[in-house]
């Protein structure tokens, strides 16, 4: 679906490539014992090599190897048993070392491949170029003083994935949708939170543009794009930036460049990119790192169902469309709740239910699925009580709204309220002949020819029935007895 | 190789080291020699030799997933130049 | 009885035992002759208060059966070491009155064992030099002089406070740190043993990073048993260092049996370099005579690459240096600029807070990890630094250990080889090579030059094998019989 950038020498095609940083979910740091917990009071969650105290040296967390390797996997991508750290040497007030270990050379994760979803139903591939793990910086507060900037370090040395991406991305839709994928095969996998506002998962975007199938442009990097309408707005906002740039006879300039999210533009960062040279070399403080396929293997086995995966499954083993397929995977704690209420039940009308009812009820009540009131059993319950006639679909509804609130047992409310449908025939009879009685002009009127009284009489005898009466059995009755 | 005042200017730069004119024309030919001086690895041959970065013949061992660390900001900030907060304190930074 | 400060630490650990004197007295022996012989300028800061309650703890627990393997042992360490509460200063003002909130590995070990710390030495400013002249505290005086002759001379460096200050038998042993030859050199201008053990031996925690894949820590004292002694209580395996190794360490004290029937001594013929003064080589052959004359048969190897070491050095050092160094800008600790631009405040910091020496050495470093020179200068080091090492592996297949000079001269001048660093980094000639390739090397003093200046063999081992090492080292000892002592304190004993 790639979106076309109007110039006025013809179209132009946006090219995009996504870095995106993610907060490994992991108690201590990547290269110490300090804690990861956000929010705490400054420079409480830091140690003395988070510090970069004289003589201060690095140790690997083995589970941040684990959880590169998760999800390098998730991604599809290779896992490389032999990877190597090296240090990225440039001056930051937040940068205790004056060098952030990463990876550069050899990095813990090579190619792969994800799918992303595009709202015109399509699917499209996008590459993944690498992954490789890194410390976070700590936080610089400009705001606090006039003159001075304040520094903490909580959040320096908290271990990174660093996820980049090909350059196969080409509008705007299509890098949320990867940024979108990209987060839930990371919740998924439960290696990063994806918390965008806590700063757990953070996205750079390369943009270029160019003429349809033309040579690649020159690309600036957009810093600070921290949310999903940011991707889409920073992306819409740069490539017509480009676009005229180039057409008003200027060339792009290769820089880093910031997303302002209020004034909505991006911004040379001139002032920080000069002469940028950050002298990669190996850390010689740690060794390089590897370990055996074996383990990669057995990691392997550990791994859960994928999005891809689940979304398939549930297409074919539930006839489910692409959508809401889609909709059900958003979450992994969605699907799980979604295959308990379908479990044993009418997938396509359990998917209903969850998708329609639960999300809408729970969306205007500002509650996540795990607060909900009604859990997956007891939605299956009021499903099944659907399926095998007890109750109709409208009367579903009220009985689902009271166990929202009262949290009770559909069958509870059902027996409490007397809801149970009425199947009997000779009951339902006996109103229908009183509604005939009551409207003999109508009766007269319908055999008349007016065949939209029909409707009429079905309301009135669920109405009589207070909604009880068997839909099917009322409108069988009423045929018999008008066309008598 | 010579270094030119240029050169020697960058680099201070890169590093972070104020240097006067006068201090980078008393660098250069310094910086000059003893780049002079190493340069004569170029004579070595290297074909196919692997780089080595460390001689250490061991697998380190890597840290199990616990928090035994931080909490300790007195510590951190007992030598900081200036301090206000439980913050570091630095010139502000122009983004 | 003889001074308590002429005792050496084995004699010293006996004397403690038997009662013949108190931990404190030993301390304040050597508190005395700090004192006495601070014109050395020997120690950066000087800790008698805690060297005497340490002293005092040390009597207590002895009194109780609780001594360690060092217990009471007056020491310096080298102001390298961060060490808890005390000032820590690499020798530079931009760590100057730096207090550290933590302990070093090396110098815990040796609290832990009981040691006395007595001070912390003087060095050359981030263990970048070899005359000690690049202190942002001073020059240290080498003990020795020129017969006749009142000039001033080196002790080395970098460790040239721990080696003057254990020559001058301030202090009955002290740690040092050896990145190019910063134990082996100064011991060999000092007249003293100093051995520098594998890469990985000893822990690097908290202890201020110059060139982080060849600084190690060693020791200095005035025997070989002393040397094995202090150095069994700083080695071991530290989970802090990803670098250090997870091995045993060995009884080096049990290594030194005297035997070295049947052992090949490996001579370096690459080391008989051009111009080498007479006397060293004269000196060489008679540590091959001596060996010989204790059974070891000696073969000549080949290193070919010997050549190359020192520019190898020279371009791996200062690369490691300038990243690790990026640290000091004056944030979080120690010297900072009073500027109200950050740039300015980086600049300025680092402008006034290192010395020439370790600008050059940043710069250098800098340079060589930049963009386009990258592999020409650090890749091409590092291959280089493969084949040097490769070199010593093919020798130690056909040799158990290697006997060289320490150094390519006895001690110079202070203020001499100054107008040129290529010169001074000649110094570490014969050092530096065992230390690209992480080896365990000892320097021993086996001799004087015609102007009375002691001259250093080196011994070079395996990985791992300080025991040889330390045994064929023990064999020289004997067999030297240096019985020299310094002018300053000959002068002080009189
Ligand atoms: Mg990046
Ligand atoms: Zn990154």
């Amino acid at each position: 679906m790639a979106q076309m950038v109007q110039g006025e020498t013809g179209d132009w095609e946006i090219v995009i490539g996504m870095e995106i940083h993610a907060q490994i979910s992991v108690e201590s740091k990547l290269f110490s014992g300090a804690s990861t917990t956000f929010g705490a009071a400054p420079n409480t969650q830091v140690s003395l090599v988070d510090a970069a105290m004289p003589g201060m040296l690095p140790v690997l967390n083995e589970k941040c190897v684990e959880q590169a390797v998760r999800t390098g996997l998730g991604l599809g991508s290779k896992i490389n048993t032999y990877s190597v750290f090296a240090r990225k040497n440039y001056f930051y007030p937040d940068l205790p070392q004056g060098y952030q270990i990463s990876q550069f050379e050899d990095p813990i994760v090579g190619k792969g491949e994800i799918e992303i979803d595009l709202p015109d139903g399509s699917v499209k591939n996008i590459g993944i170029t690498r992954l490789h793990l890194e410390q976070d910086a700590g936080k610089s507060v400009h705001d606090q003083h006039p003159k001075k900037t304040y520094v903490d370090l909580n959040r320096s040395g908290c271990a990174l994935m660093e996820i980049v991406s090909e350059p196969d991305i080409s509008s705007p839709e299509e890098a949320t949708a990867y940024l979108s994928k990209i987060r839930m095969i990371l919740r998924y996998l439960e290696t990063c939170d994806g918390n965008m506002d806590e700063g757990s998962m953070r996205a750079d975007v390369n943009i270029s543009v160019r003429k349809l199938g033309g040579e690649l442009g020159t690309r600036a990097e957009i810093k600070n794009v921290n949310s999903l309408k940011a991707v889409q707005q920073c992306i819409e906002f740069e490539a017509r930036r480009q676009v005229d740039l180039i057409e008003d006879g200027q060339a792009v300039v290769q820089e880093t460049r910031l997303w302002d999210p209020v004034k909505l533009e991006t911004r040379s960062m001139r002032s920080k990119e000069e002469a940028h040279d950050y002298r990669y070399f190996p850390d010689p403080d740690l060794l390089p790192l590897t370990f055996e396929q074996s383990w990669v293997d057995e990691i392997k086995q550990t791994l859960p169902e994928l999005p891809d995966q689940k979304k398939h499954r549930f297409m074919n083993d539930f006839s489910l469309s692409r959508y809401d397929a889609g909709v059900l995977i958003a979450e992994r704690s969605r699907a799980d709740y979604y295959e308990d209420v379908a479990q044993g039940r009418d997938a396509k009308l359990a998917a209903n239910w969850v998708i329609n009812e639960l999300l809408g009820i729970l969306r205007k009540n500002d509650k996540t699925l795990e607060e909900s009131p009604i859990s997956a059993e007891q939605l299956g319950e009021l499903i099944a009580l659907i399926s095998d006639d007890t109750i109709s679909g409208k009367i579903a509804k009220d009985v689902f709204a009271e166990m929202f609130t009262s949290g009770k047992n559909a069958a509870t409310i059902v027996d409490e309220k007397g809801l149970k449908q009425v199947t009997d025939t000779s009951a339902i009879e006996a109103i229908v002949d009183e509604v005939l009685a009551e409207n003999p002009d109508n009766v007269e009127a319908y055999k008349g020819g007016k065949d939209k009284l029909f409707g009429f009489f079905v309301g009135q005898v669920m109405k009589k029935s207070q909604g009880k009466a068997n839909p099917g059995a009322v409108n069988k009755l009423l045929k018999e007895k008008l066309s008598s | 190789m010579s270094l030119d005042k240029e050169s020697v200017k960058k680099v201070a730069s890169l590093a972070r080291i104020r240097m006067s004119d006068e201090e980078l024309e008393r660098m250069m030919p310094q910086l000059s020699k003893i780049i002079g001086f190493v340069e004569q690895l170029a004579e070595v041959n290297t074909d196919n030799v692997e780089p080595l970065a460390n001689v250490v013949d061991i697998t380190p061992e890597l840290r199990k997933d616990v928090v035994n660390d931080g909490d300790c900001a007195d510590k951190v900030l007992k030598n900081a130049p200036e301090e206000i907060q439980g913050y570091f304190v630095v010139p502000k930074v122009v983004e | 009885m003889s001074k308590l400060t002429d005792l050496t630490i084995a004699s010293a650990l006996t004397g403690l035992e038997n009662k013949d004197f108190t931990a404190v007295e030993l301390a304040q022996a050597h508190i005395d002759a700090m004192a006495e012989q601070s014109n050395l300028n020997a120690f950066i800061t000087e800790t008698p208060d805690i060297a005497l309650k340490q002293a005092e703890a040390s009597d207590k627990r002895r009194a109780s059966g609780d001594a360690g393997a060092l217990d009471g042992i007056p020491l310096a360490i080298k102001d390298l070491f961060c060490t808890n509460g005390v000032q820590t200063t690499a020798g530079s003002h931009i760590l100057e009155g730096f207090i550290p909130q933590y302990e070093s590995t090396v110098t815990q070990k040796l609290f832990d064992d009981g040691a006395v710390m007595l001070g912390k030495t003087n060095l050359d400013e981030f263990a970048m030099g070899s005359s000690n002249t690049t202190s942002y505290y001073g020059n240290v005086i080498n003990p020795w002089k020129r017969d006749g002759d009142d000039t001033d001379l080196t002790p080395g460096g970098s460790s040239g406070g721990s080696a003057a200050a254990v020559a001058a038998k301030i202090c009955m042993g002290a740690t040092g740190t050896d990145t190019g030859g910063s134990i082996r050199q100064p011991a060999s201008f000092c007249g003293i043993t100093g051995i520098k053990p594998t890469y990985g031996r000893c822990s690097r925690w908290g202890t201020v990073a110059f060139a982080s894949s060849l600084d190690q820590a060693g020791t200095f004292a005035r025997t070989v048993e002393d040397n094995a002694l202090l150095l069994r209580s700083m080695s071991g395996h530290d989970p802090k260092d990803s670098t250090s190794a997870n091995k045993d360490v060995p009884d080096f004290l049990a290594a030194l049996t005297g035997d070295i029937k049947g052992k090949v001594i490996g001579i370096p013929k690459e080391y008989r370099v051009d111009g080498m003064p007479e006397e060293i080589s004269a000196l060489w052959q008679r540590g091959i005579k001596w060996l010989e004359s204790a059974g070891a048969t000696t073969i000549e190897v080949s290193l070919p690459h010997t050549h190359y070491a020192l520019a190898t050095y020279y371009v791996i050092a200062p690369a490691e240096a300038s990243s690790n160094l990026a640290r000091y800008d004056g944030v979080r600790f120690g010297h900072r600029a009073k500027e109200d631009d950050l740039t300015d405040m980086y600049e300025i910091t680092r402008a006034e807070g290192f010395g020439d020496e370790v600008k050059r050495r940043i710069m250098i470093g800098t340079y060589a990890l930049s963009s386009g020179y990258y592999d020409a200068y650090y890749i091409k080091a590092q291959k280089v630094r493969r084949l040097i090492s490769q070199d010593f592996l093919s020798a130690f297949e056909k040799c158990d250990a290697l006997l060289t000079p320490t150094a390519p001269s006895a001690a110079f001048a202070i203020g001499e080889n100054e107008d040129d660093p290529i010169k001074m980094y000649l110094n570490d000639v014969f050092t530096v090579p065992a230390s690209l390739a992480g080896l365990p090397g000892i320097s021993i003093p086996a001799g004087v030059d015609s102007q009375g200046l002691p001259l250093g063999l080196q011994v070079i081992g395996r990985p791992w094998d300080e025991e040889t090492v330390l045994k064929v080292a023990g064999v020289v000892e004997n067999l030297a019989q240096f019985t020299y002592v310094p002018q300053t304190v000959k002068k002080a004993a009189a």
